[in-house]
């Protein structure tokens, strides 16, 4: 195929026409300081109040609950070094997963430096956090729980609803980092019990750079950036505007095309998944098979390495991504294949494959077609594969 | 991320698959590291080497260092072939990306541990060849981020 097929919606997505439309003007004719006291700058006001009502609505929250960030790794910083700051006088405890985005990871070792302690709860083979474990792990310290709502590599959702009451039951605060599900899943912070919750735009077909951190009315919680009084007091610098209206325009487009969205992704994913294992052998799939985001499908494919494999499907116009080490800069593959027990030389050979609402048929049959003939030749290449063979027969 | 040479070799691996009859193989890596190679070479009486074959499981680099390296030992003599080092195998891709240079140290070690191999079923001493270790990795030093 000539035309490039983008198969790694998890890592970003294409900015939608209708958002970059929306934000032009805000760039150009309106380029007011939202802060500013004349008539001219107060159309900025009015168009970050809307979009922050906009995303308010999205997860049922109120509009001052909605405070825009650099991004969701910004909205992970604040709500754990923040939170934990805030409380500390009731103590120095975080619980989190061991499957978390590195945003959570990091900033927890980080804090751990600093004299925290930092619980880090498994997960069973399917990436679904162990209850049990959990709230065996509460102490009276514990002041914050973040696990997040569904994973970016595997796609599993988390029992997000059931964290909620646990927290909710033992007082502890509990944030959620919905990066990869905000969009793409039903959210309700209420309903779900959710006091904090990270999210991003270009995730959802909006600009990079933006985010939000959702901090319920009545928690206590540090500023990360100081300076001006933008975003209530909690978060300073000039506000994004021309981004936040984007984020806005995103999340309105996401939520009117959720339904149909999630329907047609999932039956795209389930034919990728059925046939990937039904016609490749020593194959399985990663995440749970049907808790899972509605465009996400990850597979680990036996004897073969995820770079190599990366490589040759870009040769053929397709961009996916893998969770090797040699495409995350380290000699350790993902932490999040590890942690549901995979071995290392499996989870080497990962390929994780995100859908978009404008992937067709034919692209994800082209797809399985050069996965297949791929695979094939790189076994043929593998040692490991060499010496199965012989075992075998 | 890599050079032209670098995704030739890659695509088109050169003397890639097995020798049925080896005068040595030489397995080196790890899967746990996520790259194995592993090298065949058919040697004559006269100590040239006459054929060279190989299979590598790793990534992009992995499998271009380990085509080259055939390429740098396929008719030369045994001696020669113990010249070829890591850096010669970089400068034949014309460079590494540097998270990768250890790719071309197992190519050099899949090498040596080849030619150990086909020492020890010959009997013979190869001078300046030491035994090679399972794990390149051992030697390298951890990276911190």
């Amino acid at each position: 195929m000539e035309k490039k097929i983008y198969l790694d919606n998890a890592a970003t997505t294409k900015t939608k026409p209708e958002v970059v439309e929306a934000m032009l003007p805000y760039f150009s004719e309106l380029y007011g300081n939202p802060s500013s006291v004349y008539e001219f700058a107060s159309q900025n006001k009015k168009a970050l109040d809307e979009s922050r009502r906009t995303i308010a609505n999205a997860i049922g929250a109120e509009s001052t609950e909605i405070y825009f960030t650099g991004g969701g790794t910004e909205a992970d910083n604040w709500a754990l070094i923040a939170t934990a700051e805030a409380y500390e006088n009731k103590g120095k405890h975080i619980i989190t997963s061991k499957i978390e985005h590195h945003a959570v990871l990091h900033t927890c070792e980080y804090l751990q430096k600093r004299g925290y302690e930092v619980t880090y709860v498994d997960v069973d083979e399917n990436g679904v956090v162990k209850l049990d474990q959990l709230e065996k792990a509460i102490r009276p310290t514990t002041v914050l729980i973040s696990i997040m709502f569904a994973n970016n590599e595997i796609g599993t959702i988390q029992p997000i609803k059931e964290i909620g009451a646990i927290a909710k039951k033992h007082k502890v605060l509990f944030h959620t980092d919905a990066v990869q599900a905000f969009g793409q899943l039903n959210i309700d912070v209420d309903d779900l019990g959710i006091d904090m919750l990270s999210a991003s735009a270009h995730k959802l077909n909006g600009p990079k750079g933006i985010g939000f951190l959702y901090i319920r009315q009545g928690i206590k919680i540090r500023s990360l950036i100081h300076g001006g009084a933008q975003e209530r007091g909690r978060r300073a610098g000039t506000e994004n505007v021309p981004y936040a209206v984007g984020f806005g325009k995103a999340v309105e487009l996401a939520m009117n095309s959720m339904e149909e969205r999630i329907k047609k992704e999932t039956e795209l994913r389930d034919y990728l998944i059925k046939r990937v294992l039904s016609e490749i052998p020593y194959t399985r799939l990663n995440g749970h098979r049907t808790k899972r985001l509605p465009n996400n499908a990850n597979f680990s494919f036996q004897f073969i390495e995820g770079e190599s494999l990366l490589i040759m499907l870009d040769m053929n116009n397709i961009c996916a991504s893998s969770g090797s080490a040699c495409t995350s800069g380290s000699l350790d593959p993902s932490h999040v294949l590890l942690s549901i027990g995979l071995p290392h030389e499996i989870a080497h050979g990962s390929l994780r494959l995100t859908l978009s609402e404008e992937n067709t048929i034919e692209e994800i049959d082209y797809t399985i077609d050069k996965i297949k003939e791929t695979v094939e030749k790189l076994r043929n290449m593998s040692p490991l594969y060499e010496d199965f063979v012989r075992r075998r027969y | 991320m890599y050079t032209k040479k670098v995704m030739d070799h890659f695509a088109n691996p050169r003397n890639m698959g097995e020798i049925e009859k080896p005068s040595g193989v030489g397995t080196v890596g790890n899967a746990k590291c996520g790259d194995i190679m592993r090298m065949y070479l058919d040697i004559d009486e006269n100590g040239i080497i006459q054929d060279v074959k190989f299979k590598t499981f790793g990534c992009g680099a992995a499998v271009a260092t380990s085509s080259i390296a055939t390429e740098l030992v396929k008719g030369k003599t045994v001696e020669e072939a113990l010249k070829v080092t890591n850096k010669s195998v970089v400068e034949a891709l014309d460079g590494l990306p540097p998270v990768k240079m250890h790719c071309s140290l197992l190519a050099e070690e899949a090498i040596h541990a080849a030619l150990w191999d086909y020492a020890e079923r010959n009997g013979i001493k190869i001078e300046g060849l030491k035994k090679p270790k399972g794990d390149v990795h051992e030697e390298e030093e951890e990276i911190v981020y």
